[in-house]
């Protein structure tokens, strides 16, 4: 092969590849296709991580959705008020700011210390595997089985073991799409107020004494919660207290005195 | 009737995906359902005729003049790579709805090596222009029918048990192999049997 028909190659593809290039950028210009201003505008704004918790296949999808089926502009959990100020300032909407940012968390505390196990389990690493075999490894059936189905699952890795191996939710990363909520066979984690500063850590509505049997963190339903501290919004239910996050009151002294020490604050355990 | 020839051979006999294992990819991946396995089909038609006429036209005109000839390949990828996206623009300008029912297809089969394999047999068979554009149909018309009968087994195995290691894609392609050794039983003497005289 000589240096001449290397040339001529380098020309033939050189050539080629120029003409196809500037036909296409020519043809693209031509036929551009009018869109939506606005639908590019709102994708522009979306977070684009395409987490699908606004019930559409995609921050495109529904970007498109919102401008031309009229769909609701507060479905962005992750982009929360920010994005909503900004969509309604594109589509001329109101923006109702009242809601507060939700985010999950764990709502038990139960290790391999804490808590007794019924048998060793050896199965695949997946929760909802694990709880297809009675209910999984732990004798409470209400708690957190520890395999991190939600951790796999979670679009921004906001969750992950704690220095006590238990499943924690960093709020801070959370954006809300409540995809370990839907995901977690015992449904231990629930959505609590961005700014809640306590949780009540344990999911186990047994009787007091079954649950003092099974877990040194769980609660027995005491009520002392409900006494020491009754602006808290402490409400104890089939020996189980929650927390109604609309009360604000305070919440130390319940903390104080709860007997399994499971009021815990919500940012650091 | 060389072209009946041409069409049979690579509708059935040499049926791209079935006993020259090209294309696999769109072929497993876009058979779950029979809607979006038509609409990949006649895209693959759509863009095989064009794209074999085109890289015939290149590498006649200008790789065999010039002496050329092993640049086919990569003249044939920007042949056909620059030749869907274009038109890819232009069923979007012209008929959005067309655009709606194969636009998502046609980048992904952009040189899925079907179609590169396509332009290349037929520049080895020395066709010429309307013989390559028929041998480019036949043979999008030869995905179209595998993809089509693969997308509707599948539809079926959906609502079957299958043991959960075969569920998926396993079980797609122990079913595109027994596909592919039924798809054996077209060959060349059939042919001769059906049509003497080719």
């Amino acid at each position: 092969m000589s240096i001449i028909s290397a040339l001529y190659a380098l020309g033939v593809v050189g050539v080629l590849g120029l003409l196809f290039g500037s036909g296409l950028a020519i043809a693209s210009r031509v036929l551009a296709v009018e869109k939506d201003r606005r639908i590019e505008e709102v994708e522009a704004v979306l977070p684009g991580i395409n987490c699908g918790a606004c019930g559409f296949a995609g921050c495109a999808a529904y970007a498109e959705g919102m401008v031309k089926q009229d769909a609701e502009i507060s479905l962005c959990s992750p982009g929360g008020q920010e994005v909503m100020v900004a969509l309604g300032r594109i589509l001329g909407k109101e923006v109702d700011l009242s809601k507060e940012k939700m985010v999950a968390q764990v709502h038990c505390r139960g290790n391999r210390e804490r808590s007794v196990y019924k048998f060793d389990y050896k199965g695949v690493e997946d929760c909802v595997s694990a709880h297809i075999l009675f209910g999984g490894d732990k004798v409470c059936p209400y708690g957190c089985l520890g395999l991190g189905s939600c951790i796999k699952i979670c679009p921004v890795d906001a969750i992950s073991y704690d220095d006590d191996n238990c499943v924690w939710v960093d709020k801070d990363i959370c954006i809300s799409c409540g995809k370990c909520v839907d995901i977690c066979p015992t449904n231990v984690i629930r959505m609590i107020p961005y700014s809640a500063d306590r949780i009540v850590a344990c999911n186990s509505t047994d009787k007091g004494g079954v649950t003092k049997k099974y877990c040194t963190v769980g609660c027995i339903g005491c009520k002392l919660c409900e006494k020491k501290s009754p602006e808290g919004g402490f409400q104890v239910e089939n020996f189980l207290a929650t927390i109604d996050y609309s009360h604000k009151g305070e919440r130390e002294e319940a903390a104080k005195a709860c007997p399994p020490k499971c009021i815990i604050a919500a940012d650091k355990k | 009737m060389i072209y009946i020839g041409i069409f049979i051979t690579f509708v059935f006999i040499n049926n791209f995906i079935l006993t020259q294992f090209l294309g696999i990819c769109p072929f497993i991946g876009v058979s779950k359902n029979v809607e979006s396995a038509v609409g990949m089909g006649f895209a693959v038609i759509f863009v095989m005729s064009i794209a074999t006429l085109a890289t015939w036209i290149i590498y006649h005109w200008i790789l065999v003049p010039l002496d050329l000839t092993f640049l086919r390949t990569i003249s044939f990828i920007l042949v056909i790579a620059s030749l869907v996206q274009l038109v890819e623009m232009v069923i979007q300008k012209v008929s959005p709805a067309l655009y709606k029912a194969l636009g998502i297809y046609l980048p992904l089969i952009t040189t899925n090596c079907a179609v590169m394999g396509m332009a290349v047999i037929a520049v080895q068979n020395n066709y010429n222009a309307l013989e390559s554009f028929i041998a480019g149909f036949s043979a999008g018309v030869g995905f179209l029918l595998a993809i089509v009968l693969m997308s509707t087994i599948r539809e079926k195995l959906d609502t079957e048990w299958i043991p959960k290691p075969f569920q998926g894609v396993s079980i797609a392609f122990i079913t595109g192999g027994l596909m592919a050794m039924a798809f054996m039983a077209f060959d060349k003497t059939l042919l001769n049997n059906l049509f003497p005289g080719l």
